[in-house]
């Protein structure tokens, strides 16, 4: 590699000196304005360093004189974002629940703002979609509602919810638990789960499931009705239909007469605002298994008007 | 710069200052034709925004629109959504190709006569000329001293500069949005910031580039002459002095005193003071030649005027050199034309073009996608039935509202319902109304007996009810509980 400069006669320039297998550089002057281009870029550096947060301390970094931060322009988004937002919000705030599926445009922004809180506040137990964990905590997606799936009777829920033992209008009930207090021994059990399963149309009958048919007669009918149909305003579930919070098989349904868990539901009129749960409640509606709200009469005779309906399940 | 020269380590300097560039004003067919490409080129840049374009109530007016906000893109009849992003694609792709085709058989052509940064060098080229003067006029004005004529003339000149620069980014923005509506909200205060930011950035741009830089994009910042010497080959024309013809060059004196020994050429230097990049054509192909054949033209014009043939710079291949100087006539231009690799480009590119057309005419104009939710992938319904729930997105591209059906098949005892429908109501067919130039999202629930296999594919159909039956079909999973 030579380190000579050497004249290129038809260029009339000179080389830089530097030799690559026979690859020589040209030292060809930079067009000047290049170089100004470059001192504009320091001017530029040292203007913004100026005005924006730029050098490094030992705890921070310094602000810049304009006051500038990502977290600032966070802010103003998620205001001007809720400014945006507020006509929405005060409609839906604005009018009761029921009354949503006539407004269309407000139904829809209800069920998309659901969402998102269900994203953050729900889905721990829930799952994503509200598709429930079997053996632990319900879908919201089926046909099959234990205290009702009407959106009023849902927003209900979700400002109370179930079992809170510091909230007096929260929803409770209670089932027994028939194995560990000793109410029924093992053989009862067993017969009342053949009897459980008949009427699921699980099993066909036997002698235990008869034996079993009398012992929930005495022991069942008052919460989960004459014949296991469930009663919503006890939230007592309906046992004839294929859907089990708790699972269906002889194992599951004798653990459960065993020892129920009456499981809980925090209530979340303490920890969201009620345009929150009234949004929260159009998402769980939205979710395929919602219901009309009921007829203003009788629950009983509306269920006789129209026994194929889907029933008042529990 | 003192300094720097030492630091060179030779006699150059580290930076040189731009040489002026003076072009004087030339009369003759390139010229010509340089004028009616820029007047055409300018004429579609300012005047495309503002032809109309009738596509009924539900959708613009303007005939060519990039409506980023909607992501739509309107040329005349044709409307590109995003998912079909792969027209502009194919338009790139073809523009591509054109330049391949253009390149290999006329060379810098496109430098010299279509590329903006030419054709807006050009404009502000006359505008010096006629605030100026022409080329002498200029130097002298250049080199001469600040008087009042001076401040007078650049103050007139910089002014049209600038009216030019703003009017060239104003007429940018108007291919993003309506552009009467636009230009009234621009001068009322009411336009967007960012139309404000782009025309300020596109008029800083246009002033600087075009007033000032002009040759220096050319040499310094743009790709394309490195990119170019690749897809030359030796039949593609280049602006050529013909050395063999004109040297030894000598005045005409010069060729009378010594019959015989003297080119064709006068040293009359035209073809270097009407050169816009101030460049010596004579020195041979060079990367500062746009190939703008303006230099023919002078050169032309003085072999007319001392009575000699013309062409003396001409475009001229390679391989036609060798030809030329063995004696020989270059074969026609069009022969040149005609050769396989010119024809395999066109080939392409028509091809190309033809198969965008083809499906331009032949793309639905509803169209359907189904996403299966995944989560519940199925629910157990109360009456032992199975539902799976879907989300469609109905894509109505045309600009009319329309009335569709969706429908199922391949799943027996399938109920269909969507969230505004309710399951009482349900059937085997969903109607709706979807909106104009619109995606609608619906999100569709499924109900089918628990018998069957665990996964099952079945096909989700959309078609139009309102006379036009064309639609679109998707094949997806129902889902079961794995033991039944």
């Amino acid at each position: 590699m030579s380190d000579t400069p050497r004249f290129d006669e038809p260029t009339g320039t000179h080389t830089v000196g530097h030799e690559w297998d026979g690859i020589e550089e040209l030292n060809t002057p930079l067009p000047r304005w290049w170089l100004w281009t470059f001192y504009a870029c320091i001017a530029w550096a040292a203007v913004y360093v100026v005005l924006y947060p730029a050098w490094p301390m030992v705890n921070s970094a310094t602000q810049g004189v304009l006051g500038w931060s990502s977290r600032g322009d966070l802010e103003k988004e998620m205001a001007g974002h809720t400014a945006k937002r507020a006509p929405i919000v005060n409609a839906i705030a604005a009018m009761p629940i029921a009354a949503l599926p006539s407004k269309p445009e407000l139904l829809e922004a209800a069920i998309q703002g659901g969402s998102a809180a269900f994203k953050v506040h729900c889905v721990q137990c829930h799952g994503a979609g509200g598709a429930g964990v079997v053996g632990l905590y319900p879908s919201l997606t089926d046909d099959d509602w234990l205290w009702g799936g009407d959106l009023a009777t849902i927003e209900t829920t979700l400002i109370h919810g179930i079992r809170n033992p510091d909230h007096d209008l929260t929803r409770v009930n209670s089932m027994p638990a028939f194995g560990r207090d000793g109410i029924l021994d093992s053989t009862a059990i067993n017969d009342l789960v053949s009897h459980v399963r008949v009427i699921s149309r699980q099993e066909k009958p036997s002698a235990a499931s008869a034996r079993g048919a009398a012992l929930f007669e005495n022991n069942c009918v008052a919460c989960h009705g004459t014949n296991g149909e469930g009663i919503r305003e006890l939230g007592a579930p309906k046992l004839t239909d294929p859907v089990w919070l708790y699972g269906g098989s002889r194992d599951a349904i004798a653990k459960t007469i065993h020892n129920p868990r009456n499981g809980v539901m925090p209530r979340w009129n303490d920890k969201l605002d009620a345009v929150t749960i009234r949004m929260l409640a159009a998402y769980v509606h939205s979710l395929g298994g919602g219901e009309n709200a009921p007829a203003p009469v009788v629950p009983a005779a509306a269920e006789a008007a129209a026994p194929d309906k889907a029933p008042a399940n529990g | 710069m003192a300094e720097a020269d030492t630091l060179a380590g030779n006699d150059g300097p580290l930076y040189a200052a731009r040489k002026g560039v003076y072009p004087k004003k030339v009369d003759g067919t390139f010229r010509r034709l340089k004028w009616l490409i820029m007047g055409v080129a300018l004429a579609i840049y300012y005047g495309t925004p503002w032809i109309r374009w009738d596509r009924g109530p539900y959708a613009p007016d303007q005939a060519v629109l990039i409506d980023l906000a909607n992501r739509r893109f309107y040329m005349f009849q044709i409307e590109i959504w995003p998912h079909e992003f792969y027209y502009v694609a194919g338009l790139l792709i073809m523009a591509g190709i054109g330049l391949f085709l253009v390149t290999s058989a006329v060379g810098r052509a496109w430098c010299g006569y279509a590329c903006p940064q030419t054709v807006w060098t050009d404009l502000f080229q006359h505008v010096d000329r006629l605030i100026d003067g022409d080329r002498n006029a200029q130097i002298r004005l250049a080199n001469g001293p600040w008087s009042a004529e001076k401040v007078a003339k650049r103050a007139a000149k910089y002014a049209i500069y600038l009216a030019i620069a703003f009017w060239t980014g104003g007429a940018w923005i108007m291919y993003f949005a309506d552009a009467p509506t636009l230009t009234r909200d621009f001068w009322t205060g009411d336009a967007a910031f960012v139309a404000y930011g782009t025309v300020a950035a596109l008029t800083a741009t246009t002033f600087v580039l075009g007033g000032f830089m002009r040759e220096q994009v050319c040499i310094y910042m743009c790709p394309w002459p490195r990119i170019q010497t690749a897809m030359m080959d030796e039949k593609s024309l280049l602006v050529t002095y013909k050395d063999w013809r004109g040297e030894p060059r000598g005045s005409l004196k010069k060729a009378l005193a010594h019959p015989g020994s003297i080119g064709d050429c006068i040293d009359c230097n035209q073809c270097v003071a009407v050169c816009p990049t101030g460049i010596d054509i004579r020195e041979g192909p060079q990367i500062g030649c746009i190939t703008c054949a303006l230099c023919i033209d002078a050169c032309d014009t003085v072999m007319a005027q001392v009575g000699r043939p013309r062409g003396l710079i001409d475009y001229c291949a390679l391989d036609d050199v060798a030809v030329e100087k063995a004696g020989g006539t270059a074969p026609p231009v069009l022969k040149t034309l005609l050769r396989p690799r010119l024809m395999i480009y066109l080939a392409i590119w028509s091809a190309i073009g033809a198969a965008m057309l083809f499906s331009l005419g032949e793309r639905t104009r509803l169209d359907l996608s189904v996403q299966h939710e995944r989560s519940p992938l199925y629910v157990q319904l109360s009456d032992g039935m199975i539902r799976n729930n879907y989300t469609l997105k109905l894509r109505n591209m045309e600009t009319r509202p329309r009335k569709v059906a969706i429908t199922v098949s391949g799943l027996p005892g399938a109920q269909l319902w969507t969230e505004n429908g309710s399951r009482e109501k349900a059937s085997q067919r969903v109607n709706m109304t979807i909106s104009p130039d619109s995606v609608t999202r619906v999100r569709l629930f499924v109900a089918a007996p628990a018998q069957g296999l665990a996964r099952q594919d079945f096909t989700i159909a959309t078609y139009g009810r309102d006379g036009d039956p064309r639609g679109d079909t998707d094949t997806i999973q129902f889902d079961r509980p794995e033991a039944q």
